[in-house]
This record gives C-alpha cells, structure tokens and sequence, in this order.
C-alpha cells in the first residue's frame, strides 16, 4: 500500500515538473485567468494523427456500436447507465477525500451504500430521491488540479483521446485509487491484499467499456453537429476539453468562474 | 367604420411590434426567444422555413458583430478596413448558418427559463434549461446577454454546460490562422467553403 501511495506521489511530482517543462510547438493556447489553466500544444502532429485515428475508429466501431445500445428501451439503458456509475463512484469517492472534500464524498459514500443495496446493485437511483444528489464525477487528473498542479501540455493519446499531461498522469493514479480495478486486478487474497480472485480482469474493461458506450450514446447528436458545425474539429475538441477540464477541476457551475470574461471587455457593438 | 378602421390598424401596430421587438428584460428576451424558435420548430418539417424564421430571429436577437470580433480574437487587429467588412459579411453567413444547422434538427426542444445573474451593467447571464428525453438527458444552457444598451439586450454567447460556444468558436479560428502561419485571410477561404458546404 505504501508502495503504491509513493507511486502516486512520483506520478504528481512528475507532473509538476512536467508542467514546468512542457515544450511548445504550436502557439495556440487556451489562456485564462490563471496562468496554471494554460495548456499549450507539445506535439501537434503527432495529435492530429492521433485524432485522426481516434475518429476513424469513432465512425467505424464505436458510433455505430452507441447507435445500437441507443436501440435498446430506455429503462435498460438508464439501468445501465446506473450501474456503470455506481461502479463509477467508488473512484469520485477516493478522489473527493484526496481533495479535502469531505460533504462530498460523505454524499458519495451514501449514494454507493443506498443504490448497491436499496438499488439493487446500482440498476436503480433511489439515493437521488432521498436527497443524495449526484453530484459529478472526479478523478485523479482533478485532484492534481486541486492540489495546485498546472495541465501541462495538451495532446491526444490513441483512443483515450484528448488529455493533458496532469491528467495523463491522473490516468495512471486512477488505477491505484479506483477500488474496482483492484478488486478486479488483485487475487493476492493470501497475502492480506485487497482483492478477489471472483472477479477477473476483464470485468473491469466491460465495467469501462460499457460506461464509455453509454456516454457515446448520450451523445450521438452533440457529436454530429459538432463534427457538422466546426471548420477544425481538433480545434473544437480540445477548446471544449480543456473548458471541460477546468470546470470540473474547480468544481463550479458559477460562469464567473469558469470563464474569462476579459476577452469580451474591449468589444462594444452598441 | 372609422373606429374599426383605427381598432384594426391598432391590432395590426401591436402585433407587428410584438413580432419585431424582444422585451428589455433579459430573462423575459430569453423567454420570448426560446418561445419564438419553439414555434418555427414546430410548424412545419420544412427545413427551409425554419432556416429563414430562425436566421431572420438570429438577426434581431444575437449581436453577430460582436460575436464576429470576439472570434477573431487579436487578429481582428491586423484587418485594413476591407478585409473587416469582408470578414463580418463572411461571418454572418457563417453564423447563420451554423445557427440555423444546430438548431433545425430540435424537433420539439423543451426550455424552461429559470433565473438570471448579473454580472455587471454589461452582462447578463440568463440560466435555463432544455429538458431531457429518451435519447438525451437534460442539458444546462446559459445565455450571456450584453446589457450595455438595456432597451436592446443581444445575446453574445451560449454556454452549454459550462461550455462557451464563442470561447470554442474563438479557439478553433484561432487554430486556422495558426496552421496557416498567422494568415488571416486563410481564415476567410475556410469560411468560403464551409458557407458553400
């Protein structure tokens, strides 16, 4: 355990650094208030291939696989979209102690207890009836991001899509932090280690994959008509991104927070 | 006779200044707005009608010219006089055609306009929200009213989710005239092509 909480420190300090450092070859910044938002692009080629890639594979396998889980009835895919969020929570519920966000993960820890047991496994969302809001999703890329570290630079990662270098490297955190990969990963039941030889690797990607459909799913028009309405799409995707991104960093609905109104203030039409 | 004549002409005044004026309230603009654009949606499954109803309320209702410098950023700063006014013709059509494509595939939007936050004399944010159906869950969507004149608001951004619609727009004509070495005028072919689309 010790073990693992060093390699989550390293991961951090790593970014640090890596924000430091983070070279630049395009000049196209997403700049705002704060100069620890600013995410300048470090290979830009290589994420235009990448990109490319990505949504190549979007046309050919994922879209067309989200337009038919869009086909099941809608009580499936909300139970569906539960479970997967439920399951989901345990990682928000780590991140929200790490982040000093004690009410929230108190909220969290109440939804998992209520939905697994009154919810049967979390197909249901009586939690949200009681009270118990959902109140956003968090992972480790953010925790950093609370904790002060800047996003480093931005670039696409195959598959995985768009990301930043702070929340590269909260990808890898996630693993140590999300309870379900390591019941999934972990047999070493013997050795007093977390785990469960029940519960094999795969689960944990059909657990991953089906949450990631079923966002496709939710999503199949607000894609068309980006990809219908933009003049660069990369562009676009990584503007949305890296907004994305700092909102829920700051955990903030509030547009005075989230966005920077000093680009407006020298613009006067009437 | 006379009477009825003025009576009619009356209805006629009053119905044409309803058709042809928003309210100076933001939140109750917002309103009439999203009433205004439910009712193109729904009357017909003409998709020309609505592209000419929602661009000709595109046209009272939004400061495009605002938005159009807000887009180009500090680049606006490099036009002569010409290329601007070739850029703000380029970018209404741009707008509205981006405007009337997004919106033209909302059958029946349900939009429940729910409270205001002044951020300043300038700006209003109007909050609402378009309710969920079976293929969509329920969305957030502020409107940034630019108060500046208050017997005409004008909406300058839509902010979808804590997302910036003109924030993104902004990024995304920045990134071609970056790719294409700061050259503006780049910008304007890719406009060409994408109202020619």
């Amino acid at each position: 355990m010790i073990r693992k909480f060093t390699c989550i420190l390293i991961f951090a300090l790593f970014a640090h650094v890596s924000t430091l450092n983070a070279g630049t070859t395009g000049s196209e910044e997403l700049t705002s208030s704060s100069s620890k938002d600013t995410a300048s692009e470090c290979f830009e080629g290589f994420s235009r291939a990448m990109f490319k890639l990505n949504h190549g594979l979007d046309k050919v396998i994922f879209e067309p696989v989200a337009k038919g889980y869009r086909a099941l009835p809608v009580p499936v895919r909300k139970a569906t979209g539960n479970f997967t969020g439920n399951l989901r929570s345990l990682l928000t519920l780590s991140n929200n102690v790490l982040q000093g966000e004690f009410s929230r993960a108190g909220n969290n820890a109440a939804r998992f207890g209520i939905n697994t047991t009154v919810g049967i496994l979390g197909f249901f969302d009586p939690a949200a009836k009681l009270g118990f809001e959902d109140q956003g999703k968090e992972d480790f890329g953010q925790t950093l991001g609370r904790w002060g570290t800047g996003a480093g630079c931005y670039f696409v990662l195959p598959i995985l899509g768009p990301t930043t270098t702070r929340d590269a490297v909260g990808l890898i955190g996630n693993i140590f932090l999300d309870p379900v990969y390591q019941i999934t990963h972990n047999s070493e039941i013997d050795n007093g280690v977390v785990g469960n030889g029940n519960y094999s690797e795969h689960n944990y990607y059909y657990y991953r994959g089906t949450g990631a459909v079923d966002f496709r799913a939710k999503n199949i028009e607000s894609f068309d008509s980006l990809e219908e309405n933009s003049i660069d799409l990369y562009a676009s995707l990584k503007s949305l991104y890296l907004q994305n991104r700092k909102q829920k960093i700051l955990n903030s609905k509030s547009t005075i927070e989230t966005q920077d109104d000093s680009d407006w203030e020298e613009i006067d039409t009437n | 006779m006379k009477k009825n004549f003025f009576i009619i002409v009356f209805i006629i005044l009053g119905l044409t200044h309803k058709s042809f004026s928003n309210s100076s309230d933001p939140k109750q603009f917002i309103q009439e707005i999203v009433d205004e654009a439910k009712q193109v949606l729904v009357a017909t499954n003409s998709k020309e009608y609505k592209t000419n109803k929602l661009s000709e309320l595109a046209l009272r209702t939004v400061d495009i010219k605002g938005v159009a410098y807000y887009s180009l950023g500090n680049y606006r700063k490099e036009l002569n006089e010409e290329e601007m006014k070739e850029y703000l013709v380029l970018f209404e059509k741009y707008f509205l055609k981006s405007f009337t494509s997004r919106l033209t595939d909302y059958s029946d939007p349900k939009i429940d306009v729910l409270s205001i936050e002044v951020l300043n004399p300038k700006y209003t944010i109007v909050k609402s929200l378009l309710l969920a159906n079976d293929k969509k869950p329920a969305v957030n969507i502020e409107w940034r009213v630019y108060t500046k004149n208050p017997d005409k608001p004008l909406i300058r951004d839509l902010i979808i989710e804590g997302l910036s619609l003109a924030r993104t727009q902004k990024e995304e004509f920045s990134s071609v005239i970056e790719t294409n070495n700061g050259d503006v005028t780049k910008l304007f072919i890719t406009l060409k092509e994408f109202i020619a689309k």
